[in-house]
């Protein structure tokens, strides 16, 4: 699966779980500050791109992911190591 | 020994409920010095108010007036309740229980009459002890009821925390009926969370580990709302009313998109005004629907408790 593929996968449930526009999910973009998506809205997204990816996002881990780039790039090496 | 009769079940046939004149607005906790707001709370839990019980309002005063409201609803005496079931997690003293306490206060002294401590899960785990007890012959006509006084286990100062619960009881009277009232218990727990949600040992008041307890419910808990109904043998589909432990709007909110529940099922949001009451939530919150005529009488609802423990028991039951 490719970066863009990720990416893609993610909009989609980030649009679901926190109706931001698909096009506004960009790698730059901060969930907190930019796309407004608060924490128990980043714990859905989180379970949800568990259930697409197949990867776990503890949620230690999950305080770290910032930006879409940094959800992206978890998501990428999660995958790799599963 | 004689076998009890095999045609005899149980129903609900009355509540009553008790919420305390005190009331917090999110604004009232900003005010009092809680560094949060009215948007953040109400966008992160869906609270607007809770009810705050006084100084001389207690689990045990609260628990009776409820019941004392379920007995006149139901046109009991006291008398005739032979079983009191007080679920409950903030009693002040661990020794001795309170439920002794409320049946003498409602006039029902001498009856069977136990605390139930599954935290937030606690009614449903009542209202199945209650169940089984009126199926099996143990008693006629139990009162199941949740008391929780919060406000004594809160630090204000924890703002994650003490934003999210109130103070409340509400009960239900279990009597023996012809048809099945209360279908068969969904429940479970899960010790390898107790640490998400307690009084932790040499502190005082209730801890919270809130994503993590979010995450639990969001998705460990579908699954058995789908069971309390196989049970029941009811499609998620045909129930009229669907009431959630009152935890956190956007709790209550991710389980109905998770059992995709049709528009026509009326889902119980009594958070707003109540916030979370633990053990009594999901009584106060079905009260407020009978009460308010938007759920049929006789209708199927399914109720659905969780919490600290972990703890949770869910069951569909035909509404008085």
């Amino acid at each position: 699966m490719t970066q863009q593929d990720i990416l893609n996968g993610l909009a989609q449930i980030v649009n679901e779980i926190a109706g931001v526009p698909i096009d506004d999910v960009q790698p730059d973009k901060s969930f907190i500050n930019d796309l407004d998506v608060d924490s128990l809205a980043m714990v859905e997204i989180a379970t949800a791109a568990e259930d697409t990816f197949g990867v776990r996002i503890p949620d230690d881990d999950l305080k770290d992911l910032r930006t879409v780039g940094d959800a992206v790039s978890y998501i990428e090496k999660a995958g790799v190591a599963a | 020994m004689i076998a009890p009769d095999p045609l005899r079940h149980a129903r609900i046939t009355a509540l009553g409920e008790h919420r305390p004149a005190g009331v917090l607005t999110n604004n009232d906790l900003a005010g009092r010095g809680v560094d949060t707001t009215d948007e953040w709370i109400r966008n992160r839990t869906g609270i607007a108010r809770r009810h705050i019980a006084a100084a001389d309002e207690t689990v045990i005063t609260m628990a009776a007036e409820a019941s004392a409201k379920a007995l006149a609803a139901a046109g009991l005496d006291p008398r005739d309740i032979d079983l009191l079931v007080l679920a409950t997690c903030t009693m002040r003293n661990p020794i001795p229980g309170g439920a002794a306490r409320v049946a003498s206060a409602i006039g029902a002294g001498g009856i069977g009459a136990f605390d139930l401590n599954a935290a937030c899960g606690g009614f449903c785990y009542a209202l199945s002890v209650a169940a089984d007890a009126v199926r099996t012959g143990s008693a006629d006509r139990v009162l199941v009821v949740g008391s929780e006084k919060l406000t004594d286990w809160l630090d204000w100062d924890d703002r994650g925390t003490c934003i999210l619960f109130g103070d409340g009881a509400a009960a239900a009277i279990v009597e023996a009926s012809d048809e099945p009232g209360i279908g068969p218990v969904a429940w479970g727990s899960d010790g390898l969370g107790a640490d998400l949600v307690s009084v932790p040992v040499d502190d005082w008041a209730i801890r919270m580990d809130g994503p993590a307890v979010f995450r639990w419910a969001t998705t460990q808990l579908a699954p058995v709302a789908h069971r309390a109904c196989k049970l029941a043998g009811v499609d998620v589909a045909d129930l009229d009313a669907f009431v959630p432990h009152q935890a956190n709007l956007r709790i209550v909110d991710a389980l109905v998109r998770a059992l995709k529940l049709p528009d026509r099922v009326v889902v119980a949001r009594d958070i707003a005004d109540t916030g979370n009451t633990s053990a009594a939530s999901v009584p106060l919150a079905l009260s407020r629907l009978v009460a308010a005529g938007d759920v049929p009488s006789g209708g199927q609802a399914l109720l659905l408790a969780f919490g600290a423990g972990l703890t949770y028991a869910g069951q569909v039951i035909r509404i008085p």
